[in-house]
């Protein structure tokens, strides 16, 4: 009795987490063999494969080897697909690449290398050029991790429908580009890896300054991108300094996690966060692989990023921090703009130059929709001209969307007026 | 919006600053190109040294770089987005070029067509 009920709580746990890491590799090694037109049968097949996992393992209990019962019931069923679906059949058979000789049925590969293979090329045909920056994430989050609909509806603040109907047309659009499963030629590789960091550049942002509520998912998002861009770096063609830059970046950022949200769950400002709290390991590591990524000739963004990241964990303010943050916003924005980046440059200003110059500077930005905007005003303006502070925060407040925001700039202009 | 480019003409190309002041230069010029790049403004830009510099001359003469015969050297340039002219020259205002007496900044507008 009391077993019974161990393996019925292991099991309400272990099946998430198999979805979680198995959904994607079953799909991708199927993608492979079927094409990615067929990307949907191939979903169907590993959803299909978890449904027959529920149903079984809640009467005889869970198998000794999980993943291996998973692969071989994946395997069944897609060849099952493939001997009821003549048509299917057909069709597939001539660009099969991968049949075994002699045999009309696709030879099902999940062994560690061809999963690894197999998720590589789905991330090269997932991020491509031809494809919105939107349905890629999308199509990342659902393929490429293995998050539900509901899940990525809720980090986009969303509904279902909303994300079925961009999943669905993400698929069409991959079916009208005739987006193959494999890995790029070595002159188009620099290229098409542009895009893909993009994405897992995006999908981290994602899951970092998401408005969504919920905390233990956009963790898991930048987890994710986390372990997508690893992936990149295990393979020797991918592993480049750019990859190298992008990785040290995430892991500064991700070492905040803890330090940034109270028990709340409420986000923390970084001047306000506790740096013991700061993940050390993830901080080493971020400059392991920022030192791995200064092997090349080009000065991407992500060098320049994650170099500014790396300067963020040092919460000591000197001098040199500041300069060194400001000159590495100013080649940036060179490469780069985006008002973020020009607001933080301006703060940066401010701490190097001096405020009056960082006020002259932020005045003429006129980034007037952006509440982010008002409140730099608003902290230029602070002991300088507290009046002309508080009107500032007073237009942040108007624009401000979130309650969390709201909150912030409401205290600091507490703050002002108890002055 | 047009593009113009900014062009940085040193009156005597001869002058051989100190490290320290160059070094101060590098800030104020960084500083000022970051200032236009923040507002989106900025689209390339570049020094030209006056190392392996040469002047090529009527009838394939060539001398070594542009000194000497002519006062004025081009240091760099770079290129701006902006709505007018006018917007361009406050741009060009604030370059540390100008702190050196006799240097000019001459602003060109880019003929993309």
């Amino acid at each position: 009795m009391q077993q019974g009920l161990f393996s019925c709580m292991a099991q309400a746990e272990l099946i998430p987490h198999l979805f979680r890491t198995e959904f994607r590799k079953i799909t991708a090694v199927l993608c492979k063999v079927f094409g990615i037109e067929h990307l949907e049968v191939a979903e169907d097949i590993a959803s299909e494969t978890f449904l027959s996992a529920m149903e079984t393992w809640t009467y005889k209990g869970i198998p000794e080897n999980p993943t291996a019962w998973l692969y071989l019931v994946a395997k069944n069923k897609a060849k099952n697909y493939f001997q009821r679906n003549h048509l299917f059949a057909a069709k597939i058979a001539s660009q099969v690449k991968y049949t075994a000789s002699g045999s009309e049925e696709p030879d099902i590969d999940l062994s560690d290398k061809n999963i690894t293979d197999s998720q590589l090329q789905m991330i090269f045909a997932i991020c491509h050029p031809g494809i919105s920056k939107e349905a890629q994430i999308g199509l990342a989050l659902r393929i490429l991790c293995g998050f539900g609909i509901t899940e990525i509806a809720n980090a986009f603040l969303t509904n279902k429908e909303i994300i079925n109907k961009r999943l669905f047309r993400a698929k069409e659009k991959l079916r009208e580009e005739k987006v193959q499963m494999e890995f790029p030629g070595k002159t188009e590789i620099k290229k098409r890896l542009d895009t893909v960091l993009t994405t897992l550049y995006l999908l981290f942002n994602e899951g970092y300054y998401s408005e969504s509520q919920d905390v233990v998912l956009r963790e898991d998002f930048c987890l994710e991108a986390m372990r997508l861009t690893y992936l990149l770096l295990e393979n020797p063609s991918t592993n480049t300094p750019e990859v190298n830059a992008l990785f040290a970046l995430m892991c500064f950022h991700a070492s905040r996690f803890e330090a940034r949200r109270n028990e709340n769950g409420e986000i923390i400002l970084y001047q306000d966060q506790d740096e013991s709290r700061w993940n050390e390991t993830l901080i080493a590591k971020g400059a392991w692989f920022l030192h791995e990524a200064s092997g090349g000739e080009k000065l991407s963004r992500y060098h320049l990023e994650a170099t500014i990241a790396y300067w963020n964990t040092q919460k000591q303010d000197t001098p040199e921090k500041w300069e060194s943050i400001l000159q590495l916003y100013n080649r940036l924005l060179q490469i780069c703009y985006s008002p973020v980046a020009a607001l933080n440059r301006t703060y940066a200003l401010a701490k190097a130059n001096g405020k009056e110059v960082a006020i002259a500077e932020a005045e003429k930005l006129q980034l007037t929709d952006n509440h982010y905007y008002f409140v730099l005003l608003g902290e230029l303006y602070t002991d300088i001209d507290n009046t002309r502070a508080v009107t500032h925060l007073q237009k942040a407040l108007l624009l401000a969307k979130t309650e969390a925001d709201k909150r912030t700039i409401q205290k600091k202009m507490a703050r002002l007026e108890a002055v | 919006m047009e593009e113009f480019m900014l062009i940085f003409r040193h009156e005597d190309g001869t002058k051989v600053a100190s490290p320290e002041q160059i070094q101060v230069w590098m800030k104020q010029t960084m500083d000022w190109i970051g200032g236009i790049a923040a507002q989106n403004k900025f689209v390339e830009g570049n020094g030209l040294p006056f190392a392996d510099s040469r002047v090529v001359h009527h009838n394939n003469v060539v001398t070594n770089g542009p000194f000497g015969e002519i006062k004025e050297t081009i240091g760099g340039y770079i290129i701006v987005k902006a709505e007018s002219v006018e917007e361009a020259v406050e741009f060009a205002k604030g370059s540390p070029v100008l702190q050196g007496d006799g240097n000019t900044v001459e602003v060109r507008k880019v003929d993309r067509h």
